[in-house]
């Protein structure tokens, strides 16, 4: 298995899969000649040329309904966001056409598109940067959401959902592109939408997390086992569909849980993920589910208060403490 | 108004951008008004040294965006206005603030992210606000500015004041629906706002012949809104062209669009390359040799007898003096409270229901 970047793991998964299927093409603001705002599509306008590596204007919502029409008429579009933040200018085609479009035509149409970019906090980038859009995403029937968190996931991932048939948000984050692991090599090596990973294993307390947020949740875990407290670390990879399989499982073990995640609080990924366990685990639990979030403020610019407000580790082996009662 | 075909425009922004152009209104510009003009340039230029100096040893963070090169835009269209006017900006905006009137120390502690920034620190590079002297922000979404500045017109309107809205936007955010949208209703309703593009021709690494088929100066023809080319790197120019809009606007005039032509000398953001594939490096060095818009404006005094080398030097020297102290200032200042983080979120607390959802006690 070859060690690369998380940035090359996409970039090998655009490649292999523009390579594969003539009908996938990616367009999106400075992705050809500039190679990527943050280099993710280094080297595909060489290799594919300009009708298939497109720089766009700065017009969100108008290369986003380009990406549902040409769909509708058999090409698979891939559209990168500068960043999630920018997604919002375009998320009338998104919620309103490319997630109904397949009941809406009474199946006559679907819209296989992928909507990728980076999602989150970096550094510093202040309030209108730094945002964490997975629930604005979430919360609509006809669209599917993963956020990897390491290289592989990042390749896997991004592969099956060129392939999919539905619209599929692939949130990715700034703070891993230069993350390094293994990667399995192969075409075809693709993870399936709606299979969570268990990225650590433990018996004590389940951290249930997705995307950037599971390194948090893994440092936590080795600060936790130093004070005898074992956790599971269990990555959801895909937030919709969720493999509530696997999180039943985990917290049928642990009878304990933490959800973690980026973003803020109020309708998040952790406000499902507690209401599934409210429904179906009740009687597994001998503690309330906590949740670790962002501070429930616009990020700010300021250094130290921008670290305050992010999720930390310290905040995580807080609540997993407390769910332990140690 | 101009109305021209998109070559003749082409070749216009070609010539324009590095022979200054005197005519009749610049030479009569008076003596005071030079040196205010240089003084305006001298400050926002050794202001924005000092940021990038400043963000080059990890005092300031996140994105920021320099305006060197542009500082003639600056001077030359906030100049002209009178403090109860409106400017609204991008995240290129720093020595916007400044021109409004935004005093150097707030906007410095600002990119230090101390509380005595303006926003606190809360803000940051790309979030200046300035209300109390009309600076009505900077925005980090391309397009985002410009419907606010529609709605400030608006008040203007809706209260019949004389005041204008000045609202600078980037060569980029033409191609946002939002502008489409901003211009037609500036228009039908006939609103005191003036739509300048800082058009240094390039977004992040796309010309703007990429992503356009037509020239600047049709892109508000549609919409019935008067458009006009003018020279931002001449600042006696940009002064006394934008000046005459600015007053015909307060006179009733309706929205107008104006490309102000200049050239961005530095990298998009600190952490974006001055050149590349998307401009070489000759051009840069060719721009920040010839179009200078310091050096234009000091060579045009120093012929016409109106500055010695000397008295620039004092000028400038005491810019310097005033970027020190705003550093110092912003050095010495004390880092925000958490409490802030939540003191703005609403403008007031909810008597009933909880608004906060962290969990988190301070
Ligand atoms: C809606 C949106 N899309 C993308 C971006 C990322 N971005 C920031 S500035 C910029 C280029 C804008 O260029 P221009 O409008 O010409 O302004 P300039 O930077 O040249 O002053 C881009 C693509 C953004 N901030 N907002
Ligand atoms: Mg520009």
């Amino acid at each position: 298995m070859a060690e690369i970047t998380y940035r090359d793991a996409l970039n090998q998964a655009l490649a292999e899969e523009m390579d594969r299927d003539e009908s996938v093409f990616l367009l999106g603001e400075e992705v050809a000649e500039y190679d990527g705002a943050y280099k993710v599509s280094r080297g595909l306008l060489e290799r594919f040329g300009e009708r298939r590596v497109v720089d766009t204007p700065i017009s969100e919502l108008g290369f986003t309904g380009l990406a549902v029409g040409a769909a509708m008429v058999g090409l698979r579009p891939v559209v990168e966001f500068m960043t999630f933040n920018f997604s919002l200018l375009a998320l009338d085609q998104v919620i309103n056409n490319a997630a109904k479009m397949g009941s809406m035509s009474g199946g006559q149409v679907t819209s296989p598109i992928v909507l990728r970019g980076p999602s989150g906090a970096a550094f510093q980038l202040g309030s209108q940067h730094s945002q964490s859009c997975e629930a604005w995403y979430l919360h609509t029937p006809g669209l599917k959401v993963v956020a990897p968190g390491t290289p592989a996931d990042a390749k896997g991932l991004l592969k099956t959902a060129i392939r999919d048939n539905d619209p599929v948000v692939v949130m990715e984050s700034e703070l891993l592109y230069n993350l390094k692991g293994e990667v399995p090599e192969g075409e075809e090596f693709l993870i399936p939408l709606g299979v969570a990973d268990l990225k650590r294993e433990g018996g004590d307390v389940s951290i249930i997390t997705h995307g950037q947020m599971i390194h948090v949740a893994l440092r936590a875990a080795e600060q936790l086992a130093k004070k005898g407290v074992e956790a599971d670390v269990l990555d959801l990879r895909s937030l919709r569909p969720l493999d509530v399989e696997s999180i039943l499982e985990s917290v049928g073990k642990t009878n304990r849980a933490v959800c973690l995640e980026e973003g803020w609080s109020y309708g998040g990924v952790g406000s499902q993920v507690v209401s599934v366990l409210m429904e179906e685990a009740f009687d597994d639990l001998d503690a309330p589910v906590l949740r670790v979030t962002q501070a429930d403020v616009p990020m700010p610019y300021n250094k130290k208060l921008e670290a305050w407000s992010k999720p930390s580790v310290s905040r995580l082996v807080e609540a997993c403490e407390k769910v332990c009662y140690v | 108004m101009l109305q021209r075909s998109s070559v003749e425009q082409e070749l216009e922004r070609e010539g324009s951008v590095n022979k200054p152009t005197m005519t009749t209104k610049t030479s009569a510009l008076s003596k005071e008004e030079l040196i205010e003009l240089l003084k305006q340039m001298l400050l926002y230029r050794r202001f924005e040294e000092k940021a990038g100096e400043s963000y080059a040893i990890g005092k300031i963070g996140g994105f920021c965006h320099l305006h060197i090169g542009q500082e003639a835009v600056a001077a030359g269209c906030i100049t002209p206005l009178k403090k109860d006017d409106y400017v609204i900006g991008t995240y290129r905006e720093h020595t916007q603030a400044l021109a409004k009137g935004v005093p150097p120390e707030a906007v410095m502690a600002e990119l230090y992210g101390k509380a005595a920034g303006t926003s606190g620190g809360l803000g940051g590079s790309m979030h200046i606000f300035g209300t109390d002297v009309g600076f009505m922000g900077g925005h980090g979404i391309v397009g985002g500015q410009l419907a606010v500045a529609l709605g400030i017109a608006w008040g203007i309107h809706y209260r019949g004041g004389d005041q204008v809205c000045v609202c600078f936007l980037g060569d980029a955010a033409v191609n946002q629906g939002a502008f489409h949208e901003s211009l037609n209703m500036a228009a039908i309703w006939n609103l005191p706002v003036i739509y300048a593009v800082e058009n240094n021709d390039f977004g992040m690494g796309t010309k703007f012949s990429r992503v356009s088929k037509t020239a600047m100066s049709q892109k508000s023809a549609s919409h019935g809104v008067p458009a006009r080319v003018i020279d931002g790197q001449n600042v006696m120019s940009t002064y006394a062209d934008f000046g005459e809009v600015v007053e015909e606007v307060r006179k009733g005039a309706g929205p107008q669009f104006v490309d102000v032509q200049c050239y961005r000398f530095k990298g998009h953001s600190m952490s974006d390359p001055v050149s590349g594939t998307y401009r070489s490096k000759k051009e840069v060095e060719d721009k920040t040799e010839n179009a200078d818009p310091i050096k234009i404006l000091c060579d045009h005094m120093f012929d016409s007898g109106l500055l010695s080398p000397e008295e620039l030097q004092e000028m400038d020297g005491e810019a310097r003096e005033v970027v020190k102290r705003a550093a110092e200032f912003a050095e010495a200042a004390p880092e925000p409270d958490i409490k802030s983080l939540y003191e703005n979120v609403y403008s007031e607390a909810n008597p009933n229901g909880r608004l906060f959802f962290d969990g988190r006690v301070i």
